[in-house]
């Protein structure tokens, strides 16, 4: 127990960093309904989170973390800009691995802004930074902007981009989806023998289900459409390789982007925004020449980031979770507020691993 | 000291696998009246028979409160987190065969493998507002296959029996059961997507790793073992 006593300290000290930016204190609820977060996140959360039943509300989960609350507090009061910051426990299951804590403290800054996002951005990236100054920590960014930039930027059709951008966050499927699309994977045997078919539905009763035959005979025609597009060029797919395999310090990356972005001007823009957030970084305060980047950084993690990405390491602690973690969330916004999007970016820091860090000194 | 070995206390899964220890010289008994789960183990010292629900068996092996015991694999596997690091497995016996694979309407003609379905399940959740619904009871299983898979926008919906139903009742648009024959999904109008055997499960021999093993049990266990032949 001294541990959590000791860990709300340093959380308390953190959040008055926070609070001294501006940012709002924020509280919610540890249940939070389950459908919300399942809808937002899939299934896969219920390996993650704790679920809990009760007759009348149904499922509940403890929260796995504040940003679905923390936005939906936004939306409902929408005052713009914004600036939030919280601090407590968030709960996560841990069947795998029983040496990770099942519950932990996380003091968070949100900042919902849409005039200067490269701004917000790095105003989080420099705060939680200063927050873990003096402690043996390596920060690693990503920008999954430009991926997506780079996806829409396909020479394809719209149907293919849409299920690339639909799989961002789950690398083996967009790998296969790629693969499939540069005709690397062969079309199975049985879509072949569909496409090909005068009368699929012979024989065949397509009176029950909720899913209709003129859903069936829609996915049908979109996958003649598919089937007669030409395979993404393998040019274009090194590209977009070529972007994730980028793991370097950002000035290099940078420079590497603006030579990719020659044959691929479509990811023109979000180059150009990561170029000006080195620059609010730099000016910041930060030494962005020797800030690492990686492309392929924050596609797997719960949050669904769809821009800037970052996370701090412990320098000799490789077994430990990343100490703070965040990045920009404008489609999750967009979706919990059913179509009504807020520009937002935050992060979060995990006191007990201050702690834990700072007793290593 | 000796060693408890659970086995499934009725039904086809306990006489098959009397049947599996008789042929290799072992009998297993119940003993005390008909209904009464107590029984025994001659041919052997030191192993004590523990008559328990094969649905049990999981957690009990988890638990360490059996040493050695027999139950489905599939069963194991979506009862027991982490389940390498919990139980061995001693010997698959080559009874109780089922397929946990997954099963669409015949009538999804668009549908015939893994990546078919996650795209019928974009569609499906952008016409009808939700995640199309798999009735299971496999809940881990099917989830950490599907996650692996790179599947999306499903849902999974409790079914405790007669799964296979539930596609005509519209409480769910897919299954994912265990089936030996497929027959009832070819009643049911299903038909198995090519690439979605989830596991291949057969009545298995398992060790629990958290059992207390003494010396003497672990004599006990190789002397059984040499008995099994494994």
């Amino acid at each position: 127990m001294t541990g959590l006593i000791q860990a709300n300290a340093e959380a308390r000290r953190i959040r008055a960093l926070f609070e001294a930016q501006g940012a709002q204190v924020v509280e919610t609820d540890i249940l939070q309904p389950a459908e919300t977060l399942l809808d937002l996140y899939g299934e896969d959360i219920r390996a993650r989170a704790y679920v809990t039943y009760d007759g009348l509300r149904g499922e509940m989960m403890l929260r796995p973390d504040f940003t679905v609350p923390v936005v939906q507090w936004h939306m409902e009061t929408n005052a713009e800009p914004a600036r939030y910051t919280y601090s407590g426990k968030v709960f996560r299951m841990q069947e795998d691995d029983t040496s990770r804590p099942n519950e932990y403290v996380q003091v968070g800054y949100e900042v919902f802004d849409g005039k200067a996002p490269n701004h917000a951005d790095a105003e989080v990236f420099t705060l939680i930074s200063k927050a873990l100054e003096g402690l043996p920590v390596r920060a690693a960014t990503g920008d999954l902007g430009i991926l997506m930039a780079a996806v829409r930027g396909l020479s394809t059709t719209d149907a293919r981009k849409a299920a690339l951008l639909r799989h961002i966050w789950r690398p083996r499927r967009f790998r296969a989806l790629l693969d499939r699309f540069g005709g690397k994977t062969p079309v199975p045997a049985s879509r072949t023998a569909l496409l090909a078919s005068a009368d699929p539905f012979k024989g065949i009763d397509t009176s029950h289900g909720v899913r209709t035959r003129a859903e069936v005979e829609a996915r049908i025609e979109a996958l003649r459409e598919d089937a007669a597009a030409a395979p993404i060029a393998s040019e274009q797919i090194a590209l977009l390789d070529e972007i994730l395999s980028l793991r370097e310090t950002s000035p290099n990356v940078l420079s590497h982007l603006r030579d990719i972005a020659v044959d691929m001007p479509s990811i023109g823009p979000a180059v150009q925004r990561f170029s000006q957030r080195l620059e609010a970084l730099s000016k910041a305060g930060i030494n962005v020449d020797a800030l690492d980047f990686e492309g392929n950084f924050g596609r797997t993690t719960l949050e669904y980031y769809d821009g800037f990405v970052f996370g701090f390491y412990a320098d000799k602690r490789p077994d430990l979770p990343p100490v703070a973690s965040g990045g920009r969330y404008d489609a999750l916004t967009h979706v919990l507020g059913r179509g009504r999007a807020v520009p937002a970016v935050g992060g979060v820091i995990r006191p007990e691993l201050v702690l834990a860090l700072r007793d290593t000194l | 000291m000796t060693i408890k070995l659970g086995v499934p206390s009725k039904g086809r899964l306990m006489d098959k696998t009397f049947d599996w220890f008789e042929e290799r010289g072992l009998t297993l008994k119940k003993t005390g009246s008909e209904r009464e789960y107590s029984g025994a183990v001659e041919g052997i010292d030191g192993v004590e028979l523990v008559l328990l629900s094969a649905g049990e068996i999981p957690r009990e092996l988890t638990a360490g409160r059996i040493h050695l015991g027999v139950t489905g694999s599939d069963l194991v596997r979506e009862k027991v987190p982490s389940w390498e690091t919990r139980v061995t497995e001693l010997a698959g016996m080559g009874f109780g065969g089922a397929d946990l694979i997954i099963a669409v309407p015949t009538s999804w003609v668009d549908v015939e493998t893994l990546d078919d379905l996650d795209a019928a399940a974009a569609q499906f959740r952008r016409t009808h507002g939700y995640r199309l619904r798999i009735a299971t009871k496999y809940h881990r299983l099917v989830r950490e296959f599907l996650r692996e898979h790179g599947v999306a926008d499903y849902q999974l919906v409790d079914s405790q029996g007669a799964t296979e139903g539930t596609v005509r009742n519209e409480t769910a648009e897919a299954v994912a059961d265990i089936t030996s024959t497929g027959e009832t999904l070819r009643a049911n109008n299903l038909k198995i997507l090519s690439d979605s055997l989830v596991h291949s499960s057969q009545a298995t021999l398992f060790k629990s790793r958290s059992a207390d093993w003494s010396n003497e049990d672990r004599l006990v266990l190789s002397q059984l073992e040499d008995l099994l032949g494994i």
